[in-house]
Formats: C-alpha cells, structure tokens, sequence
C-alpha cells in the first residue's frame, strides 16, 4: 500500500502541526506522520491542561484537510521523494513532492553511578509518565538537570501534588541571569518563568548543583547530590534529570540534509541541503515552541509555492534567534559532570557497556564495533548524546554512517513494496 | 484523575491492575509495582525518556514482545508480561 502528498510532514509537534495547517490552508495535499499515541508532539501531551496557542492550532489542524498518520514510524527512505513508515500492523510507502522534518528533540541523559535504578527519569521523561497516568501524589521528587524543562515540571509535578524536594540546575547563577536578562525582551516567556517559579517557589532552587550518584536496590530511595565539592544525601521517591535537549538527527542524517554543530542547516525558507526537503523546530536549534512554530509556519508556506509570504515571516524568526543562542550559553554542561560516571557505571542501557569498556577508544565507531555501545534497540539514541559529552564523539553527524532501518523495524517491512519494484524496473 | 474517566482492566504478569482509560502501559506496569524489564546483566530497569526512544519500558502486550510500553495506551483485557 503507498499514499501520495504533495507536502509530507514527520513530527506532529508544534512544528509539523504548524506546518501542516498552512500547507493545508495554501491548499496542499498534507500528509502528517507521528509516532506517538496521539498529536501534540512532546510539549503538548494529551492529558495535559494546553496554553490557548496549542488549543487554537490543535483545533485548526481538526478542521484542516490533513491526511494524519499517528502511531506511525518512519524505518527508511527507499528511494528519492519517498519514506517507509510502519505502524502496528501494517507497513506504506509514503510519497511527497517536498518533505518537512519535525522530528523534535529528546533529552539529553549523562551517567552517573546508579542512573539505571528504576525510577530515575528524565525530567520529560518523569512528566510523560505522570501525563500517562503514573499517580504522583504524595511523591517525594527530586528535579535535576538544566535549563527550562526541570522548571517547568517541577511546577507540574507540584500541582499535581508531588513533594518536590529539591530542583538542582547544574548552571551557574551568573549564566541564569544572563538568560532571565534576555527573557524580559520576549513578555511571553517571562510570564512562563514567573508561573514556574510562583508554583515552585516553595522548593529549594540549587545552581551550581547535579546528583553525583542515585542510591537504592531493586528502585530508588535516595540520591547524593554534589554542590561546590561538598555531598550529601535527600531520600525520595523519583530523580526527574535531564541534561537539557537533543535534537532528534537520524532521519535528517539518513536523507543527507547537511549537519553543522549538531543541527539541521536550514536557509531563510527552512530549506536544508538536500532538494524538496526542509525542516522546521528544534533539529535546527533548540529554540522552544513560539519560534517552532514560526519555522513551521515558513516551511508550510514555502513548501506551498508561497515564498513572499514565508519571507516575511523569516525576518521575524530572525529576530527570535537570539534566544537560541542565549539558550544555548546558560546550558553549557560543566566539565564537572564528565567525573560522575566511575568505570563500573553503565553508559549504554541496551547493551550494558560500562563507562570503563568505552573510555579507551578513540571514536564512537570504534566503540561500536568493540563493544556493541549503541547497538541495542535504542540505536544509540541515549548513550550516542552521553558519548558527545564525555569522549566528544560524534555519533549523529552527517556521515557518521546512518543507515536505514533508522528505527527497530519487523522484517516484512523491510521487502520491497509492488510500487518501488515497478518503480525500480521502469 | 478527572471523575467523568471511566476505569479499565487489565492484566500484569496475570494480576488484575484498574487502570483510568488514556493511561500508558507504562504506567500500568508501575503501578503494578514492577519494573518493566531485566537488562542483559540482570538488571532492574523501567521507563527513562517516556517518549517511545529509550526501550527502556518495553514488555510483552498480548503475546508480542518488545513493545514500547510508554507509546501503547491501556485496553480492557490487555494481557502485559514483563521479563
């Protein structure tokens, strides 16, 4: 079976929603695959209270023409202007006229001893479980990590009536204020960090501050955190720890887009390298929601033939880069946290390679093809971030070898479809 | 939990776990207690990124195993195995 687009999006985030509807409304045929249980992307989970923005384009991509295909994963992209996608039960060849990425991002993790103790999550990670019913009432939580995401659920969790015991940002407070200095040009964000901090102001804010080890023996029951040199121990019920963000590369890298620095390269018109494809969000730069937006706004547009009016809104995106930047400074991990894994700590989840195997090879292949670090089902999604920190390997750039089945795939869906054959031998 | 949520059954490991429809397998599992797999050393493990990229979660629903247990919603009668 395969479905035809004129304009295809990967992610139903902010971004591919965004991009969606204005595709749709330039009077595109829009195709829109995800592969979570339903739309919104990570930020906008269902079952959760939604910002008046994420309800009016939710609302508008209901009432949009837009062909939606959740629960389905892109495995491969077997030929030029098309991707193969998978779902439970079935498996499509998906054609396009021009393709948008919106794969979003994931959290960035970091060993230390103890981090593969059930229940230390990521700080998203603690948030999506709680959104998908895990009771969190009467919990005691311990936030770490950097930059906006532990703040904002730490709020979350507080309201949903969580104990949070402590929010450790691994930052120092000078490069906090440097941050909040550039939030008061942009009212909406700052309103965003005063509604944090106004439901969280009765936790303890740590700078300066991570969990050096999480301690307990089938889950875990305390953590030692480290500040300035000095440890000591708080019990509690989860560690919600995220080192910040990581954009979600594999699908660019597979299609060839041109990487620079970690990120998607995209022009004015969020075109990237590769011809008919653009990308739009946080694989361009972690940027957040209203500037995801915006680019989804763009690619949408330009997608459609609609290039004065993407072009007016690039001038405004332009503006809005400064935060990314400033984003970027205030979350620069301390070399500090490269001595929390000791030889013993596992680094690769899936196939349990400890930091101590990995530490003496030279590159992220090397480590690969002796240890089998990110050869698990995860493909190194997780270990693959933690290795760019601690040994500045370079899992995720172009040419660095991606290669199809981007995701765990059953193996019919890897055959040819009747549509590529003939395609093939025409 | 909103009232109008109507509640679910299903099974971990063979024991019945009520569940408010829209909750994750994930969450089911935990809140049977368990975690929701055993790494290839022996250990312990359960959900970590909650977004479907970790495999962390992944259990056994309705026979067919490794399935992302964060990304699958509950179902009446749906049968979970953990390892």
């Amino acid at each position: 079976m395969s479905k035809r687009f004129d304009t295809l999006v990967v992610g139903a985030g902010p971004a591919g929603i965004a991009t969606a509807v204005s595709a749709a409304d330039a009077g595109q045929r829009v195709g829109l695959v995800d592969d979570n249980p339903s739309r919104g992307g990570q930020i906008w989970r269902s079952g959760a209270s939604q910002p008046a923005a994420a309800r009016n384009l939710l609302a508008k991509l209901d009432a949009a023409s837009v062909v939606r295909l959740q629960g389905w994963r892109i495995i491969d992209s077997p030929t030029r202007g098309a991707l193969r996608a998978e779902c439970e039960n079935e498996c499509s060849d998906l054609f396009y006229g021009k393709l948008i990425l919106a794969t979003g991002a994931r959290e960035r993790f970091l060993p230390f001893p103890g981090w593969t103790l059930p229940n230390v999550m990521g700080a998203g990670g603690l948030d999506a479980m709680v959104r998908g019913g895990l009771p969190i009432d009467g919990k005691r939580v311990l936030v770490a990590g950097t930059g906006p995401l532990p703040l904002a659920v730490a709020a979350h969790l507080a309201r949903r009536g969580a104990k949070i015991v402590a929010i450790c940002e691994q930052a120092p407070m000078r490069r906090l204020i440097r941050l909040a200095a550039h939030l008061l040009n942009e009212p909406a964000k700052l309103l965003q960090g005063m509604e944090y901090s106004a439901a969280t102001f009765s936790a303890r804010f740590l700078t300066s501050c991570w969990p050096a080890a999480a301690h307990g023996k089938e889950k875990l029951e305390a953590v030692t955190l480290e500040r300035n040199g000095k440890q000591w121990q708080e019990h509690c019920d989860y560690l919600a720890c995220g080192y910040h963000l990581t954009p979600n590369l594999e699908l660019p890298a597979l299609l060839g887009c041109r990487i620079d620095d970690g990120f998607v390269v995209t022009d004015d018109l969020q075109r990237t390298s590769i011809e008919d494809v653009y990308c739009a969000g946080e694989p361009t730069g972690i940027g957040g929601v209203e500037l995801a937006l915006l680019e989804g706004q763009i690619a949408g547009l330009a997608a459609a033939g609609e290039t004065e009016k993407a072009m007016k809104l690039a001038a405004r995106r332009r503006r809005k880069l400064g935060f990314v930047r400033a984003l970027r400074d205030a979350t620069a991990l301390d070399p500090r946290l490269k001595a929390l894994a000791s030889d013993a700590t596992l680094v690769c989840r899936c196939e349990d390679v400890s930091f101590g195997a990995l530490r003496n090879h030279a590159n992220w292949r090397d480590a690969k093809l002796h240890t089998r670090c990110g050869m698990g089902p995860c493909q190194g999604r997780i270990c693959g971030a933690a290795t760019e920190f601690l040994f500045d390997w370079n899992p995720t750039s172009a040419g660095s070898g991606a290669r199809p089945p981007v995701f765990p795939a059953r193996v019919s869906s890897l055959a040819p479809s009747i549509e590529m054959h003939q395609k093939e031998t025409q | 939990m909103p009232d109008t949520m109507q509640s679910l059954v299903l099974t971990v490991n063979e024991v019945s776990v009520t569940v408010a429809r829209g909750t994750t397998v994930a969450a089911a599992i935990a809140i049977a207690g368990g975690p929701a797999r055993t790494s290839v050393t022996g250990e312990p493990r359960g959900p970590l990124c909650g977004m479907g990229i970790c495999f962390e979660c992944r259990a056994t629903i309705d026979g067919i195993p490794h399935r992302r247990t964060c990304q699958i919603l509950c179902a009446p009668g749906m049968e979970v195995r953990t390892s």
